[in-house]
């Protein structure tokens, strides 16, 4: 396996039953690069992600997350992604250093580092005056940064984003991309799913899942000029209708 | 180790944060202790009577006197005809009246035979049986006093004896019921409730993907519910003892071991019931419905269980409370060891095994 690859997917099937959620989907995803995972509701977005983060296990096909297989190695799969889901999960009633304490030190890191982390992450978010202050009082786009950071804590070479701009404010969505870009930018691959189709051209490639399946995998730009269309929202559209 | 320390921390936050569960932890226990031991008693002690005296000699004087005088019976109040009996009852404070007949003595010497009628208002049937049993004891002593120089032909003299807990202390009975209510309560309630309420927050989700295991996880939520149950469960033993005078006969460190058993037992319900809801109301409503309603009703806590229709007493096998009561009124009160309740703890045992396999594998089941 070549270095750059750092999420390799081929053939991947999840079936329920006798549902296919996720048909044979085949991709690689480079390091460092910001891979958006677009698809309509129930086309199978989650599903593929937890195969890949490794709390499902794959019906059948292959994957390889960080250079390790999810059906055999999910527990070094998990030390090596970060993970920050729609709900922007935090805990309402600890504080925003209790948070910070807490997932840094269930991912291990040491009282030094989680310090070292804590006040660089304060710092650059400029949560300096609520940092003792409960989560439940910070308004939306604030909890969806420090869950990005969170998740980031570790420094995972991986961070999975499941839908991360939903219900926020587009100026509060338009930080937030300059975060991921950032993030990116210091050599974290950033794999994000999104039903935002303006989010799409943000991304360096997109692939398109419709009912399971990926009909459509390449950088924006290439994407339109493909479909001769204006915007990924009209690919998407010209996809999704068939 | 230290990731372990850091999750516990986090659940002490959330229980210590949130007002609701820490009046369920501590409030609840100490409340239903004192409400069951002083508020709710089957014992009667000084219940108002009433009588009509209509003899009115020396004799039906030293009967009153004597049924005045004991602890039952206060505030007697002498009515002097039958008219009256229905007046006093509806007034609602007078529980019995007593009639004593006409020439009472007269008839007692004369004919050997003299009736005295006792009139007892079942609105309350318990109070009613029990005040008439009084009542008739109190009679019954009288009689042999007076008797005790004349031989009479033959004689059976019952001599009752009650043993484990002679005074009839109700409290004796309510505090195992009590002990397991809240250990049912605290366990497996309040864990399926921290656990379905980190489903429903997505914080469960980002747990799984770290790299803490499925059961790190779980045996991190629960953790603290066993350190406050047996906190709970010091507690309301050595209110019992202290405030009570309830009697540890047996073991302390038995006592100990079978509360474990059944503390594990009730978490491992919990973690059942937060595999099949998902969210907090329901896990609530399963709780309350599935497993309070059961210990109260079937266990044996209030009402007996060999005095239910048959089914009934073939469901109350299942309620891990029923067994858990029988341990500890066999342990606190007659001070039996494990060699006696050794069916009663594999009873529990097996069903905490039971429980714990079938949310490990419902559990797998959802992760898939």
């Amino acid at each position: 396996m070549k270095q750059t690859n750092v999420i390799k997917a081929e053939g991947l099937t999840k079936m329920f039953g006798d549902f296919t959620a996720v048909n044979a989907i085949t991709f690689e995803v480079k390091k460092g690069e910001i891979f958006g995972f677009l698809g309509a509701n129930g086309a199978g977005k989650t599903t593929a992600m937890k195969m890949l983060i490794g709390i499902l296990t794959p019906t059948s096909g292959n994957a390889q997350v960080a250079n390790f297989d999810v059906y055999t190695n999910p527990d070094n799969i998990k030390k090596n992604i970060g993970y920050m889901s729609q709900k922007f999960a935090l805990y309402d009633d600890l504080t925003v250093k209790e948070n910070i304490t807490f997932f840094g030190g269930i991912y291990g890191l040491s009282r030094e580092q989680i310090k070292e982390k804590r006040c660089q992450l304060v710092e650059e978010l400029g949560l300096k005056d609520v940092v003792n202050e409960l989560v439940s009082s910070l308004p939306l786009g604030w909890k969806q940064k420090l869950a990005f950071s969170v998740a980031l804590l570790h420094e995972p070479k991986i961070i999975f984003l499941d839908e991360p701009t939903g219900g926020v404010d587009p100026i509060t969505r338009r930080q937030f991309w300059e975060m991921i870009y950032k993030t990116a930018h210091n050599g974290t691959t950033v794999f994000v799913t999104t039903h935002y189709m303006d989010e799409a051209e943000y991304c360096d490639r997109v692939s398109i899942m419709v009912d399971g399946k990926i009909e459509a995998l390449d950088s924006p730009k290439k994407l339109k000029e493909h479909f001769k269309a204006a915007s990924i929202n009209d690919v998407f559209l010209k996809l999704a209708r068939g | 180790m230290k990731r372990f320390i850091g999750f516990i921390k986090k659940e002490f936050y959330h229980i210590f944060r949130d007002r609701r569960s820490l009046f369920i932890l501590f409030g609840m226990p100490i409340a239903q202790i004192m409400l069951f031991g002083f508020a709710i008693t089957n014992e009667i002690n000084n219940v108002d009577i009433a009588i009509l005296d209509k003899s009115k000699g020396a004799t039906t004087q030293e009967i009153i006197n004597k049924i005045t005088s004991s602890k039952y019976f206060s505030n007697k109040q002498l009515i002097e005809n039958e008219a009256e009996i229905e007046a006093v009852f509806k007034k609602g404070k007078v529980k019995a009246v007593l009639i004593l007949e006409n020439d009472f003595s007269k008839n007692l010497i004369k004919e050997n035979n003299a009736t005295v009628q006792i009139i007892t208002d079942a609105t309350d049937p318990n109070t009613a049986n029990t005040i008439s049993n009084y009542t008739s004891s109190i009679l019954h002593n009288y009689q042999q006093e007076v008797n005790k120089d004349i031989q009479i032909a033959y004689q059976i003299i019952p001599q009752t004896k009650m043993v484990y807990n002679p005074e009839l202390k109700s409290v004796f009975m309510f505090v195992p019921g009590v002990m397991t209510i809240i250990l049912m309560l605290v366990s497996a309630m309040m864990t399926s409730i921290s656990i379905t309420r980190e489903k429903e927050l997505g914080t469960m989700e980002i747990l799984l993907v770290s790299p803490l295991k499925p059961f790190q996880v779980i045996i991190g939520k629960v953790f603290p519910y066993i350190f406050l149950s047996i906190i709970n469960a010091v507690v309301i033993v050595l209110l019992s003892i202290f405030i009570f005078k309830m009697p540890v006969e047996g073991s302390l460190f038995l006592l100990g071991f079978e509360s474990v058993l059944f503390i594990i037992n009730a978490l491992s319900l919990g973690i059942l019931i937060s595999t099949i809801s998902e969210t907090q109301q329901t896990a609530m409503m399963i709780s309350l419905m599935g497993l309070m309603l059961p210990v109260i009703l079937l266990s044996g806590f209030i009402f007996p269980i060999t005095s239910m229709p048959v089914p009934l007493q073939v469901i109350s096998n299942i309620i891990p409370a029923k067994w858990f009561i029988i341990i500890l009124k066999g342990i606190m009160l007659k001070g039996v060891g494990i060699a006696l309740v050794w069916k009663e703890t594999m009873i529990l045992l097996g069903m905490t095994v039971f429980f714990i396999g079938l949310s490990i594998k419902k559990y797998k089941i959802r992760l898939e």
